[in-house]
């Protein structure tokens, strides 16, 4: 699995931090995303897929 | 009931909501036909910008696209765009679109959002807008031009955030709301004047507890507003912001409950294998009991999801949708973000930052309990109290707060304020709807 975040795009939601914590991180000033991991292990799929689908910016691509 | 051999599942819809469901239901394991009906004749593509950066002209129409169309590809969708489900029938199990064709369906998501409210008596005036759709987005940018007039109708976070995109783009903008303070139904009075204040640094000329009578117009082009009071405001076009109606007429006669909106049961099931996801689903809140219709963009996604999900699951086996809802505003360089509702709140308190600064999170109770948490500009500090939001937890006394709250339960740490970025003791004790500054 390989992720990547869109900056621009990110509204600073902070949905994939609830969702994924150990793969997303926010900035503190303003929210933006932070990847903490890009290839993250198997065990953090689920999570990194449901970041992006509830992602209201759709600035989280998945390749798989 | 049983759910049904599930062969074929048709979501009328293709925006948020619609998307998130076809994308839940194939990432969970349905191979069978997937059909995704659009009135709309775009890809499906994302509406937060509209009032925000597509409105101001960064962003082109293509950067709202919600999905690559090679990963629309990869969901082997039977794509409907540009084609309006007109009719229901329930027992037939079929959809009736506008272009004569019919869809039949094992299961059924309604997801056809809302339609945002007009003025009586301006359907086809030139110069009256409203905010919806890409297209709705396109005209009004149009106007957005130095010395052009714009009257909002309306001081919800759209009409707010319009304000700020006008403003910026040198228009002259009167903002009229029939609400004491603008954007206090969502936020209160407090956060409300803050905002409004923020508004009228920036030249938005504010005209508040007023309804707007009727839209002045000069040869078929709006000139401007008359209010209840009398007055007029002339003006060279109209955004008209004051909310929006789910899009249920195509369901009247098809025995599907509609009230205001889809009206579901609690795991979004409407019954005879009809289920509802996004602006239009209503559905009692496993929390409060209360019937809620939620308008927010990061719900669609949840409640789309959730809908795959209970779809699969069957009726006797879904379980009850019950999100911390989120919401967030952008206007000029403030961002303000909601969790939970805020509605009927009767304490409320400021516990970083402070309205001052305009840089805050604030701690909403309604009965002794936490029901919502709003931020301005402090995005990850106010994030760590939906935690208490999710928990409904006691409304936490000044002492409460001094500890971190990951002391009561907490299932992650990471949630929760750590003892760093815990509020002060110092934070004055609210029992009433007013806001406390922390140093008050």
């Amino acid at each position: 699995m390989k992720i990547s975040v869109d900056v621009d795009k990110c509204c600073g939601a902070g949905q994939c931090v609830l969702a994924a914590p150990d793969v997303f991180d926010q900035r503190d000033e303003d929210g933006i995303v932070i990847l903490l991991d890009a290839n993250p292990p198997a065990d953090q799929y689920d999570n990194v897929r449901k970041a992006a689908a509830v992602c209201p910016a759709a600035a989280i691509e998945v390749q798989e | 009931m049983t759910a049904p051999a599930l062969a074929r599942v048709a979501v009328v819809g293709a925006s948020a909501a619609g998307l998130s469901v076809a994308e839940g239901l194939r990432r969970d394991g349905y191979t069978g036909r997937l059909t995704l009906i659009g009135d709309e004749p775009h890809l499906p593509y994302d509406r937060p910008p509209l009032s925000k950066q597509l409105l101001s002209g960064a962003w082109d129409a293509d950067r709202l696209r919600l999905r690559s169309a090679e990963a629309l590809d990869a969901l082997g969708l039977d794509l409907r765009l540009g084609a309006a489900a007109v009719a229901l029938d329930t027992e037939a199990r079929e959809v009736a679109l506008a272009d004569g064709d019919r869809v039949g369906y094992d299961a059924l998501v309604v997801a056809t959002g809302v339609a945002a409210r007009r003025l009586p008596g301006t359907d086809g005036v030139a110069g009256v807008h409203v905010l919806r759709t890409l297209e709705d987005a396109l005209d009004l940018r149009g106007e957005l031009r130095p010395g052009r007039r714009l009257v909002i109708v309306g001081a919800g976070f759209v009409g707010a955030e319009a304000a700020a995109v006008a403003r910026e783009a040198g228009a002259e903008v009167t903002m009229v709301t029939d609400a004491a303070v603008p954007l206090a139904d969502a936020l209160g009075p407090d956060l409300g004047a803050m905002l409004s204040q923020v508004h009228a640094e920036h030249g938005v000329r504010i005209v508040p507890g007023v309804l707007v009578d009727a839209v002045l117009t000069e040869g078929g082009r709006a000139s401007g507003v008359r209010l209840a009071d009398g007055r007029t405001i002339e003006a060279d076009a109209v955004l008209v912001g004051i909310g929006a109606r789910p899009n249920t007429g195509w369901l009247a006669a098809s025995g599907v409950p509609v009230g205001d909106g889809v009206e579901c049961d609690a795991t979004l099931h409407a019954g005879s294998g009809v289920w509802a996801a996004g602006d239009v689903a209503s559905w009692p809140h496993p929390r409060t009991g209360e019937r809620v219709r939620i308008e927010h963009r990061t719900n669609a996604a949840e409640q789309g999801l959730a809908v795959a999900h209970n779809i699969l699951a069957g009726p006797d086996h879904a379980t009850p949708f019950d999100p911390v809802p989120y919401v967030w505003s952008d206007q000029y360089d403030l961002k303000i973000q909601v969790y939970g509702q805020l509605r009927g709140y009767n304490q409320v308190r400021v516990v970083e930052g402070s309205l001052a600064e305009r840089r805050l999170t604030a701690l909403y109770g309604r009965d002794g309990r936490v029901c919502g948490a709003a931020g301005v500009t402090m995005p990850r500090a106010t994030r760590r109290y939906r935690l208490l939001v999710a928990e409904q937890a006691p409304w936490p006394s000044t002492a409460d707060l001094a500890p971190p709250p990951s002391a009561r339960q907490a299932p992650s740490a990471r949630q929760a304020p750590s003892a760093r970025q815990a509020p002060s003791a110092g934070s004055a004790a609210s029992g009433g709807p007013a806001l406390s500054g922390r140093d008050a």
